[in-house]
């Protein structure tokens, strides 16, 4: 895996105030070396995606258990786009229904990662869409 | 574990036939478990239920008296559906109301709100004036029955709206009984509906208290929780510590305001969470009711027995749930829920077995319910006191655990206290590395959760849950338009001088807003306004984000 070097931005947009996921793969990303970025609560969708160009992010990874997903990375994916960051790949997780990830791969998640995966699955799927 | 820990996990698509290795001989918290305890290892006699310091319960005659009260969190889309839910679980035998709100009544954003659009009825009910208010105790006796909200940020406004609520209904505010959250600290640590910045919060807190003690004095204008610290990832010594330190620091506040802790500390109530370790659960309970009694005596010197008096609620469930075989969260829940009396609880809120991924259906809603009714009428755990006091290892894991608890407040006291290691980030940072180890020891089998990680079955239905929650697309809608009507149809003129008013008297710091919210919500100010008007004095929180 190398994810070494890679930078990250972890988000939670919306009001959802659950940052436990967020820290812990946040941390995981980081001791698999990693440099991440962590917004901190309660962001825009607008305001993450111009963090994630500016910082020039190699991913995005969203944090959402409100079950507002649909809603928020559609809009973060739409954001990314406007600021021709479109290119940046955008993950999400969670608590999200199973029923929900086609629609959640349209709108441009490219994984999708609830509390049952281990840390090892989550990072080895990141890894794969980055590629080396 | 590593080495064997594909197939364990039977991630390649081959359930493990064996089972997991023996469980360590340690706590969650990493309290040694002796393979037999003997008299000489426990030679504290835990005293009388009802008498200091409490380790056996708070009342000589525990739960024949009276039953802890069955109380289910719950609360979605708008507010008729929610009181339609209220009415269903209260026609099932359901004694007590808790109110789940949606995030932007909990943020302190109206509806209409660009921050709220997205998340109105979502995880609770929509609640933004009086109206909304008005519609979700539509009725019920307020006068008959107790009510918690799990609000916190907003927590005052929603008080200020239950008192004006009452007053329309015409309940005499002295017969309100229920709870208000109202605990910011642990907001700041794990669970993130703060608003304002920490100084101004305490206040606040200190006003409702010292209102409430006056105004709806069998109100309990506080609930102290480590429920959410837990869940965010500590450890069960860790949850107790942490929630006594916060108490601590309220217990000051109260003394900095000229409150008389003999009166108001018989006012300040705790909420926990339970999870799976049987005995280490029952054995933080009676630990903390002890330590708490402990500090209130020995550093406050409180006199009154029943300030001392450590009164608490149990939520059941949460992070010990799983979506792989969710069935299976029934028995967990019945496990946790029989902890919890044991452990001598108030209040108990069990989660429905598809709580952990959505909206509980009617159907697992009332299992949830009967399972407490079961355990309640029975069980039979809940005719004597404290049936396990007495019991080597209990007494013996209860001293431990109290003397791990009073490390975890000493710990913080030496930081330099509970404010100051929220600021910082410090109580933050401790629990998101707690999380860290939970999950890589659960990924790693060493924790086991039947059908996860162990016992799991890869086939397509193994995680079935039945039926699915939807929620009523068009609920976010009507709850955009009754907002709208009400600001269009109210007084203009009166609302606006209420929440000048209320401006005003947050300048000063030793003037009571409670009052001023009150009138507010008479005059169908919103939440989102009231909220606004704060925060244009006092600012907002900084979280402290690194990591």
């Amino acid at each position: 895996m190398s994810l070494q070097g890679k930078r990250i931005l972890i988000a939670k947009p919306g009001l959802d105030g659950h940052d436990v996921g967020a820290k812990v793969i946040a941390l995981a990303l980081r001791d698999a070396g990693a440099e991440v970025i962590y917004t901190g609560l309660r962001k825009a969708p607008d305001y993450i995606a111009n963090v994630a160009v500016q910082e020039d992010v190699d991913a995005v990874g969203l944090s959402i258990l409100s079950g507002s997903h649909l809603e928020l990375v559609q809009q973060t994916a739409e954001q990314l786009a406007e600021l021709d960051g479109g290119q940046i790949p955008l993950f999400v997780g969670g608590t999200i229904p199973a029923e929900d990830h086609p629609a959640l791969e349209a709108a441009g998640a490219r994984g999708i990662f609830t509390a049952e995966m281990t840390i090892d699955d989550v990072l080895a799927a990141i890894d794969a869409v980055l590629g080396n | 574990m590593s080495s064997d820990k594909a197939a364990v996990r039977g991630d390649q698509g081959n359930p493990e036939p064996a089972g997991p290795a023996m469980p360590p001989t340690v706590t969650p918290s990493g309290i040694e478990i002796p393979e037999v305890v003997t008299a000489e290892m426990a030679p504290n006699d835990p005293g009388l239920p009802g008498e200091y310091p409490f380790t056996r319960g708070i009342f000589p005659n525990g739960f024949r008296g009276r039953l802890w009260t069955i109380r289910q969190y719950s609360g979605f889309g708008s507010a008729e559906e929610t009181n339609q839910r209220y009415r269903f679980l209260l026609e099932r035998g359901q004694t007590g109301l808790s109110v789940a709100l949606d995030l932007p009544t909990q943020c302190g954003y109206d509806p209409i709100d660009p921050m709220a659009r997205s998340e109105v009825g979502k995880v609770g009910v929509s609640i933004a004036s009086l109206a909304d208010m008005e519609l979700l105790f539509d009725g019920i006796d307020l006068g008959g029955i107790s009510t918690s909200f799990t609000i916190n940020g907003t927590a005052p406004m929603i008080y200020a709206m239950y008192l004006a609520v009452a007053d329309k209904m015409g309940v005499p505010r002295d017969r309100l009984t229920g709870t208000i959250q109202n605990d910011i600290l642990k907001e700041y640590v794990a669970r993130g509906t703060w608003i304002f910045p920490v100084r101004p919060s305490l206040r606040l807190i200190a006003d409702s208290i010292l209102f409430s003690n006056q105004e709806t004095p069998r109100f309990n204008p506080i609930s102290i929780a480590g429920a959410h610290v837990r869940d965010a990832g500590s450890t069960a010594v860790e949850e107790m510590g942490f929630t006594l330190a916060n108490g601590l620091a309220y217990v000051d506040e109260m003394l900095r305001r000229g409150g008389d802790v003999n009166h108001f500390a018989k006012r300040l109530s705790f909420f926990f969470y339970v999870h799976m370790d049987f005995f280490e659960e029952v054995c933080k309970f009676r630990a903390g009711r002890r330590v708490w009694a402990r500090l209130l005596k020995e550093r406050y010197g409180v006199t009154d027995p029943k300030a001392l008096m450590f009164r608490f609620g149990v939520v059941c469930g949460g992070s010990s749930l799983t979506a792989a075989q969710p069935y299976n969260n029934i028995v967990r829940v019945g496990i946790e829920n029989m902890a919890a009396v044991l452990g001598g609880a108030q209040s108990i809120f069990t989660c429905a077995y598809d709580e952990a991924f959505q909206i509980p259906t009617e159907f697992s809603a009332e299992t949830a319910l009967r399972t407490q009714q079961v355990v309640a009428y029975e069980s039979g755990i809940s005719k004597t006191v404290d049936p396990l006091g007495g019991s080597y290892y209990v007494e013996y894991l209860t001293d431990q655990m109290d003397q791990e608890i009073t490390r975890v407040i000493e710990e913080i006291e030496e930081y330099g206290g509970a404010v100051k290691a929220i600021e910082d980030g410090y109580l933050q940072m401790r629990i998101a590395q707690r999380a860290l180890e939970r999950k890589t020891q659960v990924d790693a089998g060493e924790r086991v959760v039947v059908g996860q990680n162990h016992f799991r079955r890869d086939d397509e239905q193994a995680n079935d849950f039945g039926e699915v929650f939807r929620l009523d697309a068009e609920a976010a809608r009507r709850t955009v338009e009754r907002f709208e009507k009400v600001r269009d149809e109210r007084d203009g003129a009166a609302a606006e001088a209420a929440l000048q008013r209320l401006s005003a008297a947050a300048v000063e710091d030793d003037e009571n807003l409670i009052p001023h919210m009150v009138d507010c919500c008479h005059a169908y100010v919103t939440i989102g306004e009231m909220v606004t008007a704060l925060k244009d004095h006092w600012g907002e929180f900084q979280e402290p984000v690194g990591l």
